[in-house]
């Protein structure tokens, strides 16, 4: 007779409400969502009534020139703002890293962007690339320079969006890293001064080695973040002129609203979360790799 | 490869004459005479070091002691460039050198934490700084292992600090100080977060360092026996005064004040309030429980005082059991409340009325608490300090 001992059962029961509340708010919409995914569904139908098409809007979408453009379109902009915010905010960090009078004030001040609601951040700027009466052009025409087509040029508006993002999230980048400077070890950075390492060296000798680890999940996280975002980009030029800004979740919003086609959509999504699945992954693996390189190494040196 | 081998063999022979050839072979010669001229810190309002003058002369092994909070490590710190000074001059044989970077003093530095870069390995912490200096790796790599070999922990260098013992960090930081070759050595509590039986068996290398190896070495410590054991000369301060510097037996056997006697030697003094009288061509300090003969040569400085007030200080070890009943003029009786078996020695602490007083003596087996004793102290073991200023008489 199989006897469940209550102890042993304990800390499942601990864990039941957290796992109930996963499996519904996480794992049935991905589950609805790979399974719309297989449907030719329109919003007018239920979910019920939808044709079974199976991998049809996949193979479609592969094939789907549009598409492509677009998934371009989103892993140059993420890889764009992530690497240049990553550079500023890391680079500001640094900067500020001291004891100033009225430093606690400069941080608010730094991280206000990130608090504006991003509709808001999409129509403010929208106005300052305004053509004719935007402050940039203003300031360039002021200046005797002529104006540049910020948002209706196609080669201009990538460049526009992504100015926009830096703005809005280098501070989240800025606050991480200022943090995980002030946490490093105050000694091993006078020990640096003591062996000679000039402000740049012990900035990539130490500082920055020590920051790694809070910096790939700082990076990790705003990649994450770069491939879903959408008002801004939607209230700005929402994805043209032509495809050049219709990043995939603007088109995965347009192809859900204005074609309404749901099983494309979901389709698309699921593409996007698997993009993003593989880079978390891979970033892990990676880690895990180096190591064990590193132990491998290690042992290898420690039995010659 | 095949020279390591050979330098194996004399080690095996003889140990000793290989470190010491070895660390011979890492000296300099050019070792500067450090001054403080005049050097003071504040932060903000409050001023943590009044100005002070002190010379260390070149080659010594100087040992700055003192409580918590005395100043000694900001005084350190300021020698390495790591804080600034608020007024004065820090001088390298004449040559001003307190606006140089650290990095310019010519110094290495062992921290109380050891402060190893938690990502390097140990070959890469011990050679960051040639590295720096753009030493050709050959040289580097030559380097590295040479004080290795000389630490023991030639096998840990490619491990990395965390996976490594605290004895094994602290050799470390002195491979990674050691390596540098500079002509200055500062040591800030290095020993402190080593275990008993560790901290003793390093105090010794350092001791052995210190004689083989010409440089600089200053030395800060809350531990009144890591400074006798290792300082050619010894400054003891207190709220960031120096009370007083000097070498090791200057400072045990002439103390300047009752903070330097009590702060130097193990178990530390006694020190009993007493009253002077002149009883037929005696001199005799008079306290609660005890009358004890003086030093007739006190007489002199005696006759100065304005008032005949003052604070006996008594070593530990100066008590000698008598076999008297306590009433003599340089008996003292005592009663024991604890004794702390040693081994060889016993501390016994005992009450003299309502003061504690500390005796050591030689035990051939425990004593028993609350025994009443007759002890017996010369009269020129007795220190005489003022009450109110307590400096020595």
């Amino acid at each position: 007779m199989l006897r469940i001992n209550p102890n042993r059962m304990t800390p499942y029961m601990f864990l039941a409400p957290a796992a109930i509340i996963m499996a519904f708010a996480l794992l049935y919409p991905i589950g609805y969502m790979v399974y719309a995914s297989f449907l030719d569904w329109n919003p007018s139908q239920r979910i019920g009534e939808a044709d079974w098409v199976g991998l049809r809007n996949y193979a479609n979408l592969l094939q789907d020139e549009s598409f492509r453009e677009s998934f371009f379109v989103t892993i140059k902009f993420a890889f764009a703002v992530v690497t240049l915010e990553m550079i500023i905010g890391v680079g500001l960090a640094l900067l500020l890293d001291r004891n100033i009078r009225g430093m606690s004030m400069l941080r608010t001040i730094f991280i206000l962007p990130m608090m504006i609601a991003p509709i808001v951040v999409g129509l403010m700027w929208r106005y300052m690339y305004h053509p004719t009466v935007g402050i940039f052009n203003q300031t360039l025409k002021s200046w005797g320079f002529e104006p540049i087509p910020w948002l209706s040029d196609s080669n201009w508006s990538l460049i526009s969006i992504i100015i926009a993002d830096i703005w809005q999230w280098t501070p989240f980048i800025f606050i991480l890293a200022l943090a995980a400077l002030q946490s490093l070890p105050r000694s091993a950075l006078e020990a640096a001064r003591i062996d000679g390492a000039t402000g740049w060296q012990q900035i990539f000798y130490i500082k920055i080695p020590l920051m790694m680890p809070v910096l790939i999940v700082t990076a990790l996280l705003r990649l994450i973040d770069a491939f879903k975002v959408l008002e801004v980009i939607l209230v700005m030029t929402n994805g043209g002129p032509g495809l050049s800004t219709e990043i995939m979740s603007l088109r995965i919003a347009r192809t859900a609203s204005e074609f309404r086609e749901l099983g494309v959509a979901a389709a698309m999504s699921n593409l996007l979360l698997l993009l993003l699945f593989v880079l978390t992954v891979g970033m892990f693996i990676y880690n895990k790799i180096q190591e064990n390189r590193a132990a491998r190494i290690r042992k290898v040196a420690e039995e010659a | 490869m095949t020279c390591q081998k050979n330098h194996k063999q004399v080690a095996s022979v003889n140990p000793m004459y290989y470190v010491i050839d070895n660390i011979k072979s890492l000296g300099g010669d050019n070792v500067p005479e450090i001054r403080f001229d005049g050097v003071s810190k504040s932060y903000g309002e409050i001023e943590v070091l009044p100005a002070f003058d002190m010379k260390l002369n070149d080659g010594e092994f100087t040992v700055l002691v003192g409580p918590s909070g005395c100043g000694k490590s900001t005084t350190l710190r300021m020698l390495a460039g790591l804080e600034d000074l608020s007024s004065g001059q820090i001088l390298f044989d004449e040559k001003k050198i307190s606006h140089l970077e650290p990095k310019d003093r010519d110094i290495a530095m062992v921290f109380q934490d050891y402060a190893l870069y938690p990502h390097m390995n140990i070959a890469q912490n011990m050679s960051f700084a040639l590295k720096l200096q753009k030493v050709p790796k050959p040289e580097i790599k030559k380097k590295v292992e040479n004080v290795a070999e000389i630490l023991g922990i030639h096998n840990l260098l490619t491990r990395k600090p965390g996976e490594l013992s605290g004895g094994q960090r602290q050799r470390v930081a002195m491979g990674r100080a050691m390596v540098r070759d500079s002509s200055t050595f500062l040591f800030d509590e290095p020993l402190s977060n080593l275990d008993a039986k560790l901290r003793a068996k390093m105090r010794t290398e350092l001791a052995e360092m210190r004689n083989t190896l010409n440089k600089n070495m200053v030395y800060v410590t809350h531990d009144q026996v890591e400074a006798m054991t290792l300082g050619d000369r010894i400054v003891v301060m207190a709220n960031g005064l120096i009370q007083q510097q000097g070498s090791p037996e200057e400072l045990f056997k002439s103390p300047a004040n009752k903070f330097v006697a009590g702060f130097i030697g193990s178990p530390s003094m006694n020190f009993l309030d007493a009253f002077i009288v002149e009883e037929s061509g005696d001199l005799i300090a008079k306290g609660e429980g005890f009358s004890l003969k003086l030093n007739p040569d006190m007489a002199s400085i005696i006759n100065t005082l304005s008032s005949k007030d003052v604070t006996l200080g008594i070593r530990p070890s100066c008590f000698e059991l008598s076999q008297g009943n306590g009433d003599g003029v340089d008996e003292i009786k005592l009663t024991t409340v604890v004794s702390e078996y040693l081994g060889a020695q016993s501390v016994l602490v005992t009450r003299c009325c309502k003061q504690d007083v500390l005796v050591e003596v030689q035990s051939a087996s425990p004593i028993p608490g609350g025994q009443e004793m007759t002890f017996s102290v010369k009269p020129e073991d007795i220190m005489m300090f003022d009450k109110k200023s307590g400096v020595r008489l």
